[in-house]
């Protein structure tokens, strides 16, 4: 049992990771990595929601009509992402400002539709609980990886720290704008993909 | 003039996918086939045409803080914008389970040309991210539906356009870790570079 959960929690992060390999939730990966702050408190909110989408769906997963199980998913999504948004307004909120729109597009960020759907409407609360958990850990160490290369090389900071890269050092912008999210996080697949062996056809 | 701008803006400058990275998931999943890239886009442009107004009106005359006036002087000072996400979602996905049933109903050869693409909509982020720019940049109803129309045509492009670049790209060799989702990254990275050279445009 323990080892199945571990398995679980830890399967998320490099060998079934929901970005590089379920290729889920790539929108918001790509827009918020400006910054790792920004990052890492989009990862929090994401977390927090999936985690509890899936034990609230898993809970409900046996009184659940089949017809109509999307817009149960969403009404729970969409409550719990509410929840989420109210609370970084009142505690964290220039983050919030800075996050914009992408903090409302967790209701339709397809790892939590795609946890719920795949694994929370046949499996016991606990377990789902374990695989929101890794899920959106794995999500956020890309994101944190992602925002990392893109606030280091644009800024020459870290988590808003001045990281030592002498006087001379100028941003590079490319990496800042939406052409550079796209290619840093197109590396990063590619070199995850070569260590995990995974081939798509 | 100004509606004009507003739409070459959205469909070039600030093109939803390529500069606010939305619809990503169906955009990498959908955009093997040329196609099936055309249909769904069709199938997008269409429901953020309808859904924009529609939220429009949600948003201004029953959540935004003040908008129950009408019903009762005492709300005047009620805020219910907390409940956006949650009403603009339901309103997409009855929205789209609408337009399904009548195009099934008038249109049969669209709608089965359309076929699955139809309900995977409701949770394209491009759709409810439209809906969210729409409030945060205040824009009135007229302007909401002139940017709906015009996202939906930017985000056809960009999965049209990708669509036809993969199908060339099957050709060619690439090392294994880069098949599939890394090459496509890359390529719509350079795409963004290209669609960049827009900026500036204001006519």
């Amino acid at each position: 049992m323990a080892s199945a959960a571990k398995k679980l929690l830890m399967d998320p992060f490099s060998d079934n990771n929901p970005i590089t390999i379920q290729v889920l939730g790539i929108c918001s990966a790509l827009a918020v990595t400006v910054k790792v702050e920004t990052a890492i408190v989009m990862t929090l909110a994401l977390t927090a929601v999936v985690t509890l989408s899936n034990f609230v769906i898993s809970l409900l997963r046996n009184v659940i009509p089949s017809g109509i199980r999307m817009i149960v998913e969403m009404a729970v999504i969409a409550s719990l992402v509410i929840i989420a948004d109210q609370l970084l307004r009142a505690y964290l909120f220039d983050i919030s400002k800075q996050l914009s729109v992408f903090v409302g597009l967790i209701i339709t960020n397809c790892i939590v539709m795609g946890r719920a759907e795949a694994f929370a409407l046949q499996n016991p609360p606990k377990e789902s609980l374990l695989d929101g958990l890794g899920n959106g850990l794995g999500y956020g160490i890309v994101l944190v990886a992602v925002a990392s290369i893109r606030e280091i090389l644009g800024f020459g900071t870290w988590l808003n720290f001045q990281l030592p890269v002498g006087e001379n050092f100028m941003g590079n912008g490319l990496v800042l704008l939406a052409p550079g999210a796209f290619i840093i996080l197109g590396l990063l697949i590619w070199g995850q993909r070569t260590i995990s062996k995974y081939v798509e056809d | 003039m100004e509606y004009l701008n507003l739409a070459i803006k959205a469909i070039f400058v600030e093109n939803i996918l390529l500069a606010y990275f939305l619809g990503m998931c169906s955009f990498l999943a959908c955009s093997k086939k040329v196609d099936t890239a055309i249909g769904l886009g069709f199938a997008v442009i269409f429901v953020l045409t309808i859904t924009l107004p529609a939220n429009w009106a949600i948003h201004h005359f029953l959540l935004q803080k003040g908008a129950l006036a009408w019903l009762n002087p005492s709300f005047a000072d009620l805020d219910l914008s907390f409940l956006n996400f949650i009403c603009f979602i339901a309103s997409i996905a009855s929205m789209v389970q609408l337009v399904e049933m009548i195009l099934d109903k008038f249109f049969p050869k669209l709608y089965h040309a359309l076929g699955i693409f139809l309900p995977l909509i409701t949770v394209n982020c491009a759709i409810l991210g439209g809906s969210l720019f729409m409030v945060e940049r205040e824009y009135n109803a007229a302007q909401s539906t002139v940017f709906g129309l015009a996202s939906g045509v930017g985000w056809l492009l960009a999965i049209a356009s990708m669509a036809a670049i993969r199908k060339k790209l099957r050709y060619s060799h690439l090392p294994d870790g880069l098949k599939g989702l890394g090459i496509t990254m890359i390529m719509t990275g350079l795409m963004a570079m290209a669609f960049m050279c827009f900026s500036g445009i204001n006519l």
